[in-house]
């Protein structure tokens, strides 16, 4: 297969075409502007359908309505564009729709920073929207894994009937790879089964209604038992992540994303020096890859390093959790806009191996 | 006996969730009969909001969905783009369109989107307890305008004169619900509305005057009455555009 050398948010956009996308609402937004421009003379060529909303509220809004119609859906955005969005994502989750979302994340809180950030971990993962819902969060470290992550977040979604969120540092949306595309999928419009039907309309089901309040209490409860067995389902089936390096690691680093590209360099380079490094890298955030946290044994691993574009350091409470206190954590991060280098990374393993060592 | 009225098929068989008095109730059965004159059932999507219209969900044999506070328009939009077979009808209170939901109207309606809208107007939040709307009348009670609304709160929003300053809208009209012979115009209205977008002439408009005994704390007549003597005054009925009359 031929490579193609595109920019990030330009091979997210074509992607998700591929992947059977054939509607796009969304909202311009700092840094991920070329994921709309791209998809609004890309989906008329197949067929498909592009609306510039008004808002993010309003995209968001739209995408609940094309996939009502049984369409595959894609919105981008960033950090305060999905603050906006919030209300609807927690509704395309506690509908059952399946929709992708695109967070190319930029420095926050607040309107932040334009410059690419790993600053929505928080909201990305813990829900971002009320009440309680959950939905995979995949998060590609290089255009390539952009690529193959947001075809495949199609997939997911009508698989598990859930919105699918990619976040991406902005650095992935900016930064031109050579990348190959998966093949174009057929894509039909697919009337599915609506769980509220039941609710609204029993006697009727065949009437496609969708409502996200239940007023019958015990219908209600009976539906937030469905979506938190779907929830544990995921959780259970969708872990993934990247393990570089780590059968005698002593120095773990865990990152992703752009984060997790230094990070491994700076595995290289201390393994050159004889100082035994490793990296796990989660490739969706939820659900996290725990396991590959509580494996560490103690006795070999003398510290862990979390690794974010953010101040403060968010991911670190999955690490926490997976590690349990048996190992010492490191955090440390740049935010705003700014990033580390590799040599940052390795200067920060050697001094906590001095401090370690006096 | 022959049997010359019966219940819609596009309604269900059950009670409405209105209020006695409400006008809501006879917006769904007219809206119904259309449905069934033009054998659009099995065709129809009711893009219902948040706030009592709602309560539709209780009322309609058709497709449909509850979308967001004030997003209507936005999630109609979404559903009319990927399935154009459909006849996409969306309903929306005063508060809902005219307050939080401003935004999604205003540029549907710029869209030029081929929607009918239905909106709902009775100058009050119904559903959460008669608090006071975008529509409110000045010197009108709500629970958060106690001594009736005053200036300071702004000024009625009319919402069909709005729509008129944009090039797109094909349609646009107010009716009332106040008399059989008003119900009969509005029916009319919503004819037309729905046949604008089953010929894609793009978007109608078709604002119903209504009442809320409960949150206006009034009798069902005294209600009436009220519409008569002072809404009515403030919201003109009539043809505010009509593309296919040029």
């Amino acid at each position: 297969m031929s490579k193609l050398f595109i920019k990030g948010n330009e091979a997210i956009a074509e992607a998700a075409v591929r992947g059977g996308c054939r509607f796009f609402a969304g909202y311009p937004i700092t840094p991920q502007n070329e994921i709309p421009e791209y998809m609004s003379r890309r989906l008329p060529e197949v067929g498909g359908v592009f609306v510039q909303g008004e808002s993010e509220l309003a995209s968001i809004n739209m995408i609940y309505g094309a996939a009502y119609a049984g369409v595959s859906s894609l919105t981008s955005s960033s950090g305060p564009g999905l603050s906006l969005m919030a209300e609807g994502i927690s509704s395309l989750a506690a509908s059952g729709f399946p929709a992708v979302l695109v967070n190319m994340m930029r420095g926050g809180p607040g309107t932040g920073a334009i410059q690419g950030a790993q600053m929505d971990y928080m909201q990305a993962t813990r829900g971002g929207g009320h009440g309680g819902y959950r939905m995979p969060v995949l998060a590609p470290g290089s255009v390539q894994e952009a690529v193959d992550l947001v075809y495949e977040a199609f997939d997911i979604a009508w698989k598990y009937m859930t919105p699918v969120l990619v976040v991406a540092d902005g650095y992935i949306g900016s930064v031109m790879e050579a990348v190959e595309l998966p093949p174009m999928k057929e894509s039909k419009r697919k009337e599915f089964p609506l769980y509220t039907t039941v609710h609204l309309n029993p006697e009727n089901p065949h009437r496609r209604s969708s409502c996200t309040m239940i007023t019958n209490e015990v219908d209600h409860e009976e539906w937030n038992k469905v979506q938190a067995a779907k929830y544990e389902k995921m959780a259970e089936e969708l872990v993934r992540c990247e393990e570089f390096m780590m059968e005698d690691a002593e120095y773990v680093m865990v990152a992703y994303g752009t984060s997790a590209r230094v990070a491994r360099n700076a595995v290289i380079s201390l393994r050159e020096q004889g100082i035994k490094a490793g990296l796990i890298r989660p490739i969706l955030i939820w659900p996290y890859p725990y396991e590959a946290l509580r494996k560490l044994d103690p006795a070999k691993v003398k510290n862990i390093f979390c690794l974010e574009l953010s101040i403060p350091a968010q991911m670190v409470e999955d690490v926490r959790f997976g590690v349990y206190d048996r190992i010492p954590v490191t955090t440390y991060g740049r935010s705003a806009g700014l990033t580390f280098s590799e040599e940052d990374v390795e200067e920060l393993v050697k001094k906590t191996i001095e401090g370690g060592e006096k | 006996m022959e049997k010359i009225y019966s219940r819609p098929k596009a309604l269900q068989n059950r009670a409405t969730g209105y209020c006695p008095g409400c006008l809501h109730g006879t917006t769904v059965k007219i809206i119904a009969e259309l449905i069934d004159e033009f054998g659009i059932q099995d065709s129809t999507v009711a893009v219902l909001p948040i706030g009592c219209s709602a309560l539709d969900c209780w009322s309609f044999e058709t497709d449909m969905i509850i979308s967001l506070h004030g997003r209507a328009p936005a999630t109609a939009t979404g559903i009319k783009r990927n399935a154009p077979e459909k006849t996409v009808i969306v309903i929306q209170g005063d508060g809902d369109l005219a307050s939080i939901g401003l935004a999604e109207i205003m540029h549907a309606a710029n869209r030029g989107e081929n929607l009918t809208v239905i909106f709902m107007n009775n100058g009050i939040f119904g559903m959460t307890g008669g608090q006071m709307a975008p529509t409110t009348l000045i010197g009108q009670k709500a629970t958060t305008a106690q001594g009736g609304r005053t200036e300071a709160h702004g000024y009625p929003m009319h919402m069909c004169e709005i729509l008129n300053e944009l090039k797109a809208p094909y349609y646009i009209q107010r009716c009332a619900m106040d008399s059989p012979a008003h119900v009969r115009e509005a029916k009319k209205a919503i004819r037309k509305g729905l046949e604008n977008q089953m010929n894609g002439k793009g978007f109608s408009f078709i604002e119903l005057m209504s009442n809320c005994p409960t949150n206006w704390s009034m009798s069902a007549e005294k209600s009436i009455e009220y519409m008569r003597e002072y809404t009515l005054k403030e919201f003109q009925i009539g043809v505010y555009r009509d593309g296919g009359e040029k």
